[in-house]
């Protein structure tokens, strides 16, 4: 904990040094009213004697905490957060197994073996390095992109491609669309494709949970940059800091919304640049380098559990693949913008490096570690497909909890109909 | 006030002051067996389940807009007292906040009931209510869900609500599976209602008709009690046609029958819906394959209402026992109006024209 406090005190260090703070009276000459001051309700502020209109310059930037440079190098001593080889190693193999497993799925399912997959390229950094920083009883709520969540907290291949597969052994019963995880036994929170939907679920998750007796853990919300501008970020983030909810709101920046740039998406300081006008403690950090996102999830947890009080967390990264395999990319963005961050400023370059420089890589067991995911992955899509789907009366299970009778009534009239009409059914890959 | 102004209200003043009647006259429930009763409006009712919930169940929280207070119906009034801030609060303006925390709070294993001031603004909740709510455990095969999760709204005409204060919504929501949605007719009902949705393990919608909140009054139990979801009330046996309604309707529709009967010398069966998801197809079809005739009535436009889902079903199920087609006598298909109140509802002048055109079918 100690290397800890030390990430927080330099990260205040680095704050003071920006300065971030209106520079409101850079232009004004201002006369003080004297004996009068502002009592309205809205707002506690000074009353000025000309007229004060902020203009978004006027706002300095929040900075990117950063602590890997691309070489892999440490260039704050104070903020290594120390972390032993066993668990760099697991940071490395995890970012590398998720990695690899979406490279094969991304395949298949240009093969059609699958019906649709999202890769998470680029942000594997940001998944390991949050993921870390947390408790296993921390609740996760998602988006769609953050698999290495998972693959940290030890949801195996098998469940990842049975879901894709949406065969019997998928717990979601094969209901969604793949890359649409839960896990119960994982706190994580089954994903759902309406965007930023989550975020106001997280906030009340958030504030039901602090109310347990000695609550111990706290809510993660994950989501893009594109998804803060629904009105539900809005809302999320507005009940989350009046309600004073523990939940760290984390938004993947990563410049693009499918094709659409984060420059169409808003003209602020980023999604962090909302933090502080809904009075919301705020930090930005490199999300490629997953040291800094660890240090600054830490920083997150120990806040939120410490003030019960929300937090967010923007972690910049790019989006190295396509949005989803229904989008070729290089449609509005060029390829070799995309190879920059495909190889220099990639998440898992960057701690190969500090690796190296550690001695701590080893460059045939990992090509070793590389060709046994890729096994596992290849034989796990054979045995998934040839699993059986669930029985086709799953179909009308868990729309409550339990069947009512109008569902009882038209599940038998399937029932019937596929007894009549049994060849033209899918019926012998379903369960009996 | 200068002589010019005098001058205009003196036009003011000759006017005649305006009254305002009630489109129907209350019919209470029969009273009830149990012996500690009390008598209570239907806020007081609504505020006595909540206070029950409450106490019950220390997991419960109750939010929205202005409840803190006691809610501008006055339907929280003394809970956060009684309860802590921390229990009973307010959230800001912001419906779609106020289901999306109210899934989060269910979802984390406490109860949530969430109140929207008005029907009319549960809109920009619809995508929490339909797409999140309404299919949680579904879409996650039964890990996670929302089911702790109640919502309350206040409906329906008040007699100047115009466009946002008197919509029924309940339709919108009846196309959703994984939803349960309920409208109480008076306080007995109302009570029994929310704490059968409260404990229930499904997201449900409580909407409250709002003209009721004060007009209507019973005797109501005491102690704690639910109304089953999904189970419609005869309120008045009959043999010659069927009136279904829920919510103020029901009230107009038992007046109908009593001036259908003395008028017409029709014998009505007046049944109230009470549950619109799942609603109780086999209490209808009984009392249609009895009558042969039938009107279903409701405050919301016509088209796509939920009588069409009722006259489709009855149809389907009772083809060969009806003796004239059914009849919709409903809100017209236009916005709910301001001062055209009195010509938008389904008063129980329409609803008698339509008895007679079905009876003499």
């Amino acid at each position: 904990m100690l290397s800890i406090s030390r990430s927080a005190k330099s990260i205040q260090n680095v704050l003071e040094r920006f300065k971030i703070k209106l520079n409101l009276v850079r232009n004004c000459r201002m006369v003080a009213f004297a004996g009068h001051t502002s009592v309205f309700p809205g707002a506690k502020a000074a009353f000025v004697s000309q007229p004060v209109f902020v203009l978004p310059k006027d706002i300095e930037s929040i900075p990117i905490y950063r602590v890997l440079d691309r070489d892999g190098k440490i260039q704050d001593l104070t903020q290594d957060p120390n972390l032993s080889k066993e668990t760099v190693q697991k940071m490395f193999r995890d970012m590398i197994l998720l990695n690899t497993m979406d490279k094969i799925l991304y395949e298949s399912q240009r093969q059609g073996r699958i019906s649709f997959y999202m890769t998470n390229f680029g942000e594997e950094a940001s998944h390991i390095g949050s993921a870390a920083a947390l408790e296993i009883r921390d609740v996760i709520y998602g988006q769609y992109r953050e698999a290495g969540v998972l693959v940290w907290r030890g949801f195996t291949i098998e469940q990842f491609i049975d879901q894709c597969y949406g065969n019997e052994a998928d717990v979601g019963k094969g209901k969604q669309m793949p890359v649409h995880y839960g896990s119960k036994d994982l706190n994580f929170v089954t994903i759902s494709s309406p965007l930023a939907t989550q975020m106001p679920q997280a906030v009340g998750a958030a504030y039901a949970m602090k109310r347990r007796k000695n609550n111990d853990a706290c809510v993660v919300c994950y989501f893009g940059e594109g998804a803060a501008s629904e009105g539900d970020a809005h809302a999320a983030f507005n009940f989350a800091a009046t309600l004073d909810c523990p939940v760290i709101l984390f938004c993947r920046n990563n410049g693009f919304a499918i094709s659409t740039p984060a420059h169409e998406q808003y003209k602020g300081d980023g999604i962090a640049g909302r933090g502080p006008g809904y009075g919301i403690a705020t930090i930005r950090v490199d999300g490629t380098d997953v040291f800094a996102v660890y240090n600054a999830m830490k920083l997150c947890r120990e806040y939120v559990m410490k003030e019960s009080k929300p937090a967010v967390l923007e972690a910049m990264a790019y989006r190295v693949g396509h949005h989803s395999t229904s989008d070729d990319s290089t449609a509005y963005r060029s390829s070799a913008e995309i190879e920059v961050w495909n190889s220099v400023e990639h998440p898992i370059s960057k701690l190969k490096n500090y690796m190296v420089k550690r001695d701590w890589f080893n460059e045939a067991e990992e090509n070793d570690f590389v060709k046994d995911i890729r096994k596992k992955v290849l034989k796990q899509i054979s045995i998934s497909e040839k699993k059986l789907k669930p029985n086709w009366k799953e179909l009308f299970t868990d729309v409550y909890n339990d069947v009512p009778l109008h569902l009882q009534e038209q599940m038998n009239e399937l029932k019937q109909n596929i007894e009549e009409n049994k060849s033209y059914y899918p019926v012998k890959n379903f369960k009996a | 006030m200068n002589r010019h102004s005098r001058y205009l209200f003196s036009f003011v003043k000759t006017s005649k002051s305006v009254i305002r009647t009630s489109h129907f006259t209350y019919y209470p429930d029969p009273p009830t067996p149990a012996q500690n009763k009390q008598k209570m409006n239907m806020f007081q009712a609504i505020n006595n389940a909540m206070d029950i919930a409450l106490g019950e169940d220390a997991t419960a929280l109750l939010f929205g807009e202005d409840v803190g207070f006691g809610g501008v119906f006055r339907c929280s009034i003394n809970l956060r007292d009684k309860y802590g801030k921390d229990r009973v609060f307010n959230t800001p303006l912001c419906e779609q906040g106020i289901a999306g925390f109210a899934i989060g709070v269910a979802n984390a294993g406490a109860t949530a009931i969430a109140e929207i001031q008005f029907a009319d603004y549960i809109f920009p909740a619809f995508d929490q209510i339909i797409n999140e709510a309404a299919k949680f455990r579904y879409r996650s095969g039964g890990i996670f869900d929302c089911g702790s999760l109640t919502i309350r709204a206040p409906c329906g005409a008040v007699g100047h609500g115009a466009l946002y204060h008197s919509q029924s919504p309940e339709a919108y929501f009846a196309h959703t599976p994984g939803l349960k949605v309920v409208v109480p007719r008076g306080p007995i009902k109302a009570k029994g209602l929310l704490l059968a949705c409260v404990r229930d393990p499904n997201p449900c919608l409580v909407f409250e008709p709002k003209v009721l909140y004060r007009a209507a009054v019973e005797e109501v139990p005491a102690d704690a009690y639910v109304s089953e979801i999904g189970k419609a009330d005869v309120l008045r046996k009959g043999k010659d046609i069927t009136l279904i309604g829920w919510g103020t309707q029901v009230h107009v529709l038992l007046e109908v029958a009593e001036l259908a009967k003395k008028d017409l010398k029709v014998d009505c069966e007046v049944i109230d819906l009470v549950s619109i998801l799942p609603w109780d197809k086999d209490a209808i079809c009984k009392s249609v394959k009895k009558t042969g005739r039938v009107i279903v009535s409701h405050e919301a436009p016509l088209t796509q209402g939920f009588g069409s889902e009722i006259s489709a079903s009855i149809q389907e199920h009772c083809f060969l026992y009806l003796e004239a087609p059914v009849k919709r006598v409903t809100g017209w298909d236009t916005p709910f109006p301001h001062v055209f109140e009195p010509f938008y509802l389904p008063n129980k002048y329409r609803c008698l024209s339509a008895i007679k055109e079905v009876i003499n079918y």
